[in-house]
């Protein structure tokens, strides 16, 4: 009974709030406006920009406004470059990182949320203070921090020659960048993940171990699919900026022999002027990305909804 | 039950010791080569404070161009908080109050910044400031320009999440006894609202202090060089364990800031008797419970 109560008495009232949309809209109006021009907008400009034309004499890029008379013939050329050309290195590259560094920060960053969730103990919050930590020392100190030691005459490098290994780590090395990327995004993963398990209802686990499954099954039929989604969601996390990603490969490595497709990015748009390849490359990374971001967007909507309802 | 967790236990135990050596330690060593006597950043060479102060021209607070960088992040960092912060709290107001299509526009459009690669914004910028809206200088005003968008979602998303917790009863209690929409929303929604605030003013200062891609992109030389700028443009060459000592302002003040922010937080909600200490107040500021 007062259960009903309470859902009328929220319903009420919100039905109240609600009422006023003209109110509520223009709070909204500043910020959408601020969005729509200074970041729909530019997205639209990167189009024009990369479906327009080359200036003859100044070779820069000269936007096509007109969607209708927009000009693909540089596109095809960058596309085809991306799959069968010169370019096709860059884009394999970046996936091939991208997965490695994915499935090693997984490998590593998933029982250590799960120790978090579950067995944490006593020390829960000193342990999720200390994995917090990283999450707010600047990404260039901590490549800096590699860097240093990674160099020729620097601590881990000097300490690995005493087992006889002498290997040039920052000189184009996939090893590096990859472990890079790894040190560099682990904490964007760990934490999602350790909110999804603890989350989590871990009765039912206990239910199923009692009903007879081993750990290993509880883990695979019961664990698993209450958490994917939250898993997936942790993935397109760190994902989505690792595919962005030039500068790790940049302080780390620094040779084209690694280079990304950010890079590439970096290279057409700050170092020469070819404004056009550049915005092409946007493009088709962010047409590569779509797919995952909408897929987290519902993800996560559909989430906020339980939680609101 | 007990048997199984004893034994995941110990080597669960050593791998998140061993990760929270891993991620912490590098980190460590290159604070402490910012008080090398020499000037290299990996051989010890004795304890001083040249890299600091005491050098006329090298040390961080004395050398021009570093202090140029310094004065630069924080005039970024401050200017982006004094307009993102009104701009982000009327957004997240808004946008979970109306209804219907353009609820769903307003927060696929809000949303999405968040998840963008930092390239794929400064890179759409750049064109933009360069061939659209060329009354926009490149340096600190497109700077400027660049954190707020970037940073907007995570104060729509901090103060969305305060809102949802709050609900509707206070405001419409208020409303009930005679207040106005607006008293109401000024003297019962917007105190409640703080704690979100002081979150969303930690983050914002964080991130901006912290961003290297949309400045970077958007920068305009030296004049608007940035202290993660001046970092990264001198990882790679022979720089001093001046370089190191910069770094660590960054972490220091990025510290700083956020214990500040923490305390704040917590003592709040202690004092307004909402539960959750310090676990909650690390929450807001880490937005895990987005």
């Amino acid at each position: 009974m007062a259960r009903t109560m309470d859902t009328l008495h929220r319903g009420l009232t919100q039905t109240k709030l609600k009422n006023s949309p003209r109110l509520w809209a223009g709070f909204a109006i500043p910020g959408t406006v601020w969005l729509i021009v200074l970041f729909a907008i530019p997205f639209y400009a990167v189009a024009c920009i990369a479906f327009g034309t080359i200036d003859p004499i100044f070779r820069d890029a000269v936007p096509q406004w007109n969607p209708l008379s927009w000009d693909f013939v540089q596109a095809r050329q960058i596309f085809s470059s991306l799959a069968t050309g010169p370019l096709q290195g860059v884009a394999i590259r970046t996936v091939v990182y991208v997965v490695c560094a994915m499935s090693l920060s997984f490998v590593i960053g998933f029982p250590i949320a799960y120790f978090l969730a579950r067995h944490a103990g006593k020390r829960k919050l000193l342990l999720l203070v200390l994995i917090i930590v990283p999450f707010w020392v600047n990404y260039l100190m901590r490549m800096l921090a590699w860097v240093n030691l990674l160099s020729v005459d620097g601590l881990f490098t000097r300490f690995m020659r005493i087992f006889g290994v002498n290997y040039n780590w920052l000189d184009g090395s996939p090893i590096t960048v990859i472990l890079g990327l790894v040190y560099g995004y682990i904490p964007f993963l760990i934490l999602p993940l350790y909110a999804t398990l603890e989350r989590l209802d871990w009765r039912l686990v206990d239910a199923a171990r009692d009903l007879g499954a081993n750990s290993r099954q509880a883990f695979r039929l019961v664990t698993l699919p209450m958490s994917k989604a939250g898993l997936v969601a942790a993935g397109i996390l760190i994902a989505l900026p690792m595919f962005g990603d030039y500068y790790t490969n940049d302080l780390l490595s620094r040779s084209p022999s690694t280079e990304m497709i950010g890079n590439q990015i970096d290279f057409f748009l700050n170092a020469s002027s070819q404004p056009q390849n550049g915005a092409l490359l946007v493009l088709a990374l962010s047409l590569f990305l779509l797919l995952f971001m909408s897929f987290y967007l519902r993800s996560t909507r559909q989430q906020t909804r339980q939680v609101t309802r | 039950m007990a048997l199984t967790n004893q034994k995941y236990n110990s080597p669960l135990r050593f791998l998140i010791w061993g990760y929270i050596i891993w991620s912490l330690v590098p980190v460590l060593i290159a604070v402490i080569y910012s008080f090398n006597d020499g000037r290299s950043r990996t051989v010890w060479q004795g304890f001083s404070l040249r890299w600091w102060i005491t050098d006329p021209y090298a040390s961080i607070f004395r050398n021009d161009e570093t202090r140029n960088a310094i004065s630069n992040s924080l005039v970024l960092a401050f200017a982006t908080i004094l307009v993102v912060t009104p701009l982000g709290i009327a957004l997240a107001i808004g946008s979970q109050r109306i209804r219907g299509r353009s609820a769903n526009f307003v927060q696929g459009l809000t949303s999405t910044p968040l998840i963008t690669p930092e390239i794929v914004v400064g890179a759409a910028l750049l064109l933009t400031f360069t061939r659209l809206f060329t009354a926009v200088p490149l340096g600190f005003v497109a700077q400027l320009l660049g954190n707020v968008t970037f940073s907007l979602a995570s104060v729509v998303v901090i103060v969305r999440a305060r809102l949802v917790s709050i609900g509707a009863s206070f405001e419409e209690a208020a409303r009930d006894l005679g207040a106005t929409r607006w008293q109401a929303l000024r003297f019962v929604l917007l105190p409640m609202l703080w704690p979100s605030v002081m979150a969303s003013l930690v983050v914002v200062f964080a991130t901006v202090i912290d961003d290297f891609v949309i400045t970077s992109f958007l920068s305009a030389g030296v004049s608007s060089e940035t202290v993660p700028l001046r970092i990264y443009s001198s990882v790679r060459g022979g720089a001093t364990p001046a370089l190191n000592a910069l770094a660590t302002l960054l972490v220091l003040t990025s510290f700083a800031v956020l214990t500040i922010g923490l305390f704040g937080l917590s003592t709040w909600r202690k004092r307004h008797g909402e539960r959750g200490g310090l676990r909650a107040a690390l929450a807001d500021v880490t937005q895990l419970n987005s």
